[in-house]
C-alpha cells in the first residue's frame, strides 16, 4: 500500500484580489522507502501541498490516505504517524535542545521515561549529545537543522515530511544533512518526502522527483528519467571540410531532434546519447567531413526545469 | 484524559519558558509597586475628601491589583505573534496535542503568574498599612486571577487574529485606554459626572474593582460583589470561548 495517495488534491485562497488557486487538483503517490523530492519554484504551491498533506491546511477538494489514515476524517491519525520539519523548523530559542526533544514525544503520547529514551538515542544518531543541554538559540545552522529533525523523528514515524531542509545552510552542512536523510531510510526505514528548490538536492537525494508549477504537478519521474525523457542528450561536434552535408545527414539521423549552431560547431539534441554518438560518428565517416572534436554532456535538471516551466531555478542555487 | 495530560504538558512547557527569563515577571510587578509607593502616599492623603466609605490604601489597593491584572494578561498576545513567526505552534499542530490544550496551557501559566504577582504586591500593601481582613484578600486575589484569565484568552485571540506585532500593539492600546479610563481604578467613577459613571457600568473592569473595594472592608454579600463576580465570570467564559473557537480554527 502507498505511504501517500493523494488524488485531485486542491486549495483555493480567497484574498481582497479574488480566488487564487494555490494548487489545482494534484496526484502524490509515494511508497513506502522512497525518497521523493517536490520540486518547484518559490511561489509554485509546494508549500501548499505539504501544509495539506500535514493536516496544516484543509484542501478544498479531493482526498488522501497518509499511512493509511484518510486526511479529511482522520487527521489525529496521520499526525500520529508523521513527522514534519517546517522551513523555520519551530523550536523556541531559549528552550535546552534536550527539552525539547522530549516534550515533544510527550506530545506524541510518549512517558516522560520513554520520551527521554528516545531523545537519547536521537543524541547519539544526530550527533547531538554535545549540546543537548544548550538553549536552542545558540545553535549553528546545521546543529538546528538536526535538532529539527530530530524532533520530527522522536515517535519514530515511518513517513517524514521536510520543507526546504538546506535552506540557509553552508555547503559542508548541506552534505551532511544529505547524508542524514539517506541514512534516515537505510536505518530507520523512513520514508522522506521533501520540498526543495535547489535542483542539486533533488538531483543528489531523491530517487523520484515531482515537479510542481502553477498548482500543478508538470513532470514526474526518476531524475535519470526526467532528464532523458525531457530535454535529450546534447551532443556538440566540430567538424571540418563540406559542412552542409553533414548536417543534412546528422539532421536525417533519427535520433537527432534538434540541429543548432552554425559553420562546423554543432550542438545537437539527441535520444540515448551513448548510441547515437557512435553512429553520428560512423555516419561522418561516410560523409566528406573531418570530425574535429566531439562532446557528449548530459543534461542538468535545470534543462530540465526550462523545459517543463520556462524558467531557469539557476539563480536560485546557492554559491556553493 | 488526553487533554488534562495535554494542558498539563503545555502549562510545563510555558513556566518553564517563563522561568528562564525571570526579569519579565519582576518588572510586571514593578510599575504597580512604584503606584504604591509614589502614588499611594498622595493618593491616600486626598483620598479622604472623595467622601467614599474606604480611603487610603483599602481604595487604591484594589485599583491597582486590577491594573496589575490588566496589564501583564493584555500582553501575552505578544508571545503566541513570536512562537507563531519561529514556527513553534505549527510544530505543535502537527502532533496530537489537545488544541485546546495550546489555548489552556498558556492560560494557565499566566493565571499562576498573575497569581504569584498578586500575592507579591499585596503582601507588600499589607507591609505598607494596608487593612483587609484574610478572606477579603483571598476573594480580590480570585477576582484578579479569574480577570486574568479573560484578558489573556482576548489577548491571544488578537494575537492570533492579527498575527504581527505592529497591528496588535495599536489595537491593544485602542482598547486598554478607554477601558482603563472607565474603570474606577485610578479614581473611584463615584465621582464622575453622571453620564461618565453609567458608561462605566458597561466596563466589566469596574464592577471588578467596585467589588474588590467592599471585599477590602470585610463585606462579601452586597451587590458590588455579586456584580464582579458576574462580570468577571461572563468576561471570562466569553473570551475563553472567543479563543478556543480560534485555536480550533486554526486546525484547518
Amino acid at each position: 500500500m502507498s505511504i501517500i495517495e493523494a488524488r485531485g488534491l486542491a486549495r483555493a485562497f480567497t484574498t481582497k484580489q479574488g480566488r487564487i488557486e494555490a494548487v489545482c487538483g494534484v496526484d502524490v503517490v509515494v511508497e513506502p522507502g522512497e525518497i521523493v523530492g517536490f520540486l518547484g519554484p518559490n511561489g509554485a504551491g509546494k508549500t501548499t501541498t505539504l501544509r495539506m498533506l500535514t493536516t496544516l491546511l484543509q484542501p478544498t477538494a479531493g482526498s488522501a490516505r497518509v499511512v493509511g489514515c484518510d486526511l479529511l476524517t482522520d487527521p489525529q491519525g496521520v499526525r500520529e504517524r508523521i513527522g514534519y520539519v517546517s522551513q523555520v523548523g519551530g523550536t523556541d530559542p531559549s528552550c535546552p535542545v534536550a527539552e525539547e526533544l522530549i516534550l515533544q514525544g510527550e506530545l506524541h503520547g510518549l512517558s516522560y521515561a520513554e520520551a527521554k529514551r528516545r531523545a537519547e538515542g536521537l543524541y547519539d544518531d544526530l550527533d547531538l549529545r554535545a549540546i543537548a543541554a544548550r538553549p536552542a538559540g545558540s545553535l549553528s545552522g546545521g546543529q538546528r537543522r538536526r535538532l529539527d529533525i530530530a524532533l520530527g523523528l522522536v515517535h519514530r514515524p515511518p513517513l517524514l515530511f521536510l520543507d526546504e531542509p538546506s535552506t540557509g545552510l553552508d555547503p559542508q552542512s548541506r552534505s551532511h544533512l544529505w547524508d542524514l536523510v539517506r541514512r534516515l531510510r537505510s536505518e530507520y526505514k523512513t520514508t522522506v518526502f521533501l520540498t526543495t528548490h535547489y535542483l542539486d538536492e533533488a538531483d543528489a537525494l531523491a530517487d523520484r522527483l515531482l515537479i510542481i508549477d502553477h498548482g500543478r504537478i508538470v513532470a514526474e519521474g526518476t531524475p535519470d528519467e526526467l532528464k532523458r525523457r525531457i530535454s535529450g542528450d546534447v551532443v556538440t561536434l566540430e567538424i571540418r571540410g563540406d559542412v552542409e552535408r553533414a548536417r543534412l545527414a546528422i539532421e536525417r539521423h533519427p535520433g537527432v531532434r534538434d540541429v543548432s549552431g552554425s559553420g562546423g560547431a554543432l550542438r545537437l539534441t539527441v535520444d540515448q546519447g551513448e548510441r547515437a554518438l557512435v553512429e553520428l560518428v560512423r555516419l561522418l565517416d561516410e560523409t566528406a567531413a573531418t570530425l574535429v572534436s566531439v562532446n557528449l554532456s548530459r543534461p542538468t535538471l535545470d534543462d530540465v526545469f526550462l523545459t517543463v516551466t520556462g524558467r531557469s531555478l539557476r539563480e536560485d542555487a546557492p554559491a556553493a | 484524559m488526553r487533554l488534562l495530560r495535554d494542558v498539563l504538558l503545555i502549562y510545563r512547557r510555558q513556566i518553564r519558558q517563563s522561568l528562564r527569563v525571570p526579569m519579565t515577571l519582576v518588572l510586571g510587578l514593578l510599575q504597580p509597586i512604584l503606584y504604591l509607593l509614589f502614588f499611594g502616599p498622595v493618593f491616600s492623603r486626598v483620598s479622604k475628601s472623595f467622601g467614599t466609605e474606604a480611603t487610603g490604601l483599602e481604595l487604591f489597593v484594589p485599583g491597582i491589583l486590577v491594573q496589575l491584572g490588566m496589564f501583564s494578561s493584555s500582553f501575552v498576545g505578544f508571545g503566541i505573534i513570536a512562537e507563531l513567526r519561529l514556527g513553534i505552534i505549527e510544530r505543535f499542530r502537527v502532533t496530537p496535542v489537545s488544541r485546546l490544550a495550546l489555548l489552556l496551557g498558556r492560560v494557565l501559566r499566566d493565571a499562576s503568574l498573575l497569581g504569584l504577582q498578586g500575592c507579591v504586591l499585596l503582601l507588600l500593601a499589607l507591609v505598607l498599612g494596608l487593612r483587609a481582613p484574610i478572606a477579603g484578600l483571598i476573594l480580590a486575589l480570585v477576582l484578579v486571577v479569574v480577570l486574568g484569565i479573560a484578558l489573556s484568552s482576548l489577548s491571544y485571540a488578537l494575537g492570533l487574529l492579527t498575527r504581527e506585532e505592529f497591528k496588535f500593539a495599536p489595537f491593544l492600546n485602542l482598547v486598554l485606554v478607554p477601558v482603563l479610563l472607565l474603570s474606577g481604578i485610578l479614581l473611584p467613577m463615584k465621582m464622575a459626572p453622571g453620564w461618565l459613571l453609567t458608561l462605566s457600568r458597561f466596563n466589566p473592569l469596574a464592577h471588578v474593582v467596585d467589588a474588590m473595594r467592599d471585599a477590602f472592608l470585610g463585606r462579601y454579600f452586597t451587590l458590588n460583589v455579586a456584580g464582579g463576580i458576574l462580570a468577571v465570570a461572563t468576561l471570562a467564559v466569553l473570551a475563553v470561548t472567543l479563543a478556543t473557537r480560534l485555536f480550533l480554527r486554526e486546525n484547518a
